[in-house]
């Protein structure tokens, strides 16, 4: 079996790789997803915490 | 090990889980990265082509395992939500909350798989058969949980009424697993039975269970990754907060 004729999938291009490319994408973009989520709320966090500091040191 | 009894509700504080949950993370998701690459080799280059489908078939090995998580996340944010209410530990029902959209993604995936995979084999996007209608009122269901945590400010509240949602809604479940058997559904019958009927190759089924782990591993790895995010938004006024060394660089 060639490359060419492996991304062909025997005529059903379009379903598996909609399929499996759907998925990778979902399954890559969660993950970096939450870590944005937790970098921003731990950065939110910190400085939250230096303004109370310097309010009341 | 010793008969000494593991005290379950030390890690019910938010305290202790936190760091916890941050050495797990990188395990399960080194686990799911290995099980997942595995399994994309075995569903591609060693499982055989099907007699009657040919190469369409092989979205099973994403179909079948997207559709078990989409069921069982449901079920163990339900028993989340029965322990937050019984035992009124806050942990459980962020637990609960962390694992919501993870089981909304794999209900999607169900779905979206589902219909690129009936398109070529029954000649239609979407049918309203038992099956594939149950599932989709699983994904309203998931949506309608995050939906009515986010829209009540009161976190208390927004906790207790997701867990009777959640709990209600999980008469769903085996609707969805036997609405194959209930009704004449045009959704082919379980590929994998309760009572170990397979009826499918080895390799097949092997494929399918190693993907299955896979996306078992990563949503364990996210959900974990996400309840840290949300023990800090919950927890930030607290002191042992502050001392994280990651909040005070």
């Amino acid at each position: 079996m060639n490359w060419s004729e492996f991304w062909h999938m025997g005529g059903y291009a379009l379903y598996v790789w909609a399929s499996f490319g759907v998925t990778a994408l979902l399954m890559i973009a969660e993950p970096l997803l939450v870590g944005g989520r937790c970098r921003n709320v731990r950065r939110r966090i910190a400085r939250l915490r230096r303004l109370q500091q310097e309010e009341n040191p | 090990m010793s008969s000494r009894l593991v005290n379950w509700f030390h890690f019910s504080s938010p305290a202790t889980f936190y760091p916890l949950a941050g050495r797990l993370v990188p395990i399960f998701a080194v686990i799911a990265v290995i099980l997942i690459a595995v399994g994309l080799y075995l569903s591609f280059f060693v499982a055989p082509t099907d007699y009657k489908q040919g190469e369409g078939y092989r979205i099973i090995f994403v179909h079948v395992p997207a559709a078990w998580m989409s069921m069982f996340i449901y079920l163990v944010m339900a028993f989340w939500a029965a322990l937050g209410l019984i035992f009124n530990t806050r942990l459980s029902m962020m637990m609960a909350q962390a694992l919501a959209p993870t089981g909304a993604l794999f209900t999607f995936l169900a779905l979206w798989t589902g219909a690129f995979w009936g398109k070529p084999m029954w000649g239609a996007w979407w049918v309203w058969d038992a099956r594939l209608t149950s599932e989709l009122i699983l994904f309203f269901l998931y949506m309608g949980y995050i939906a009515l945590q986010g829209a009540i400010d009161d976190t208390r509240r927004a906790d207790r009424a997701g867990a009777i949602l959640l709990l209600v809604g999980v008469v769903n479940i085996p609707i969805i697993y036997f609405s194959v058997k209930w009704w004449n559904t045009l959704h082919q019958g379980a590929s994998v039975s309760l009572r170990g009927d397979v009826s499918m190759a080895t390799t097949m089924l092997v494929t399918m269970l190693i993907m299955a782990l896979g996306f078992w591993a990563y949503s364990i790895a996210v959900a974990l990754k996400r309840v840290r995010c949300i023990i800090l938004e919950r927890e930030r006024d607290a002191g042992w907060v502050g001392k994280l060394p990651e909040i005070r660089a």
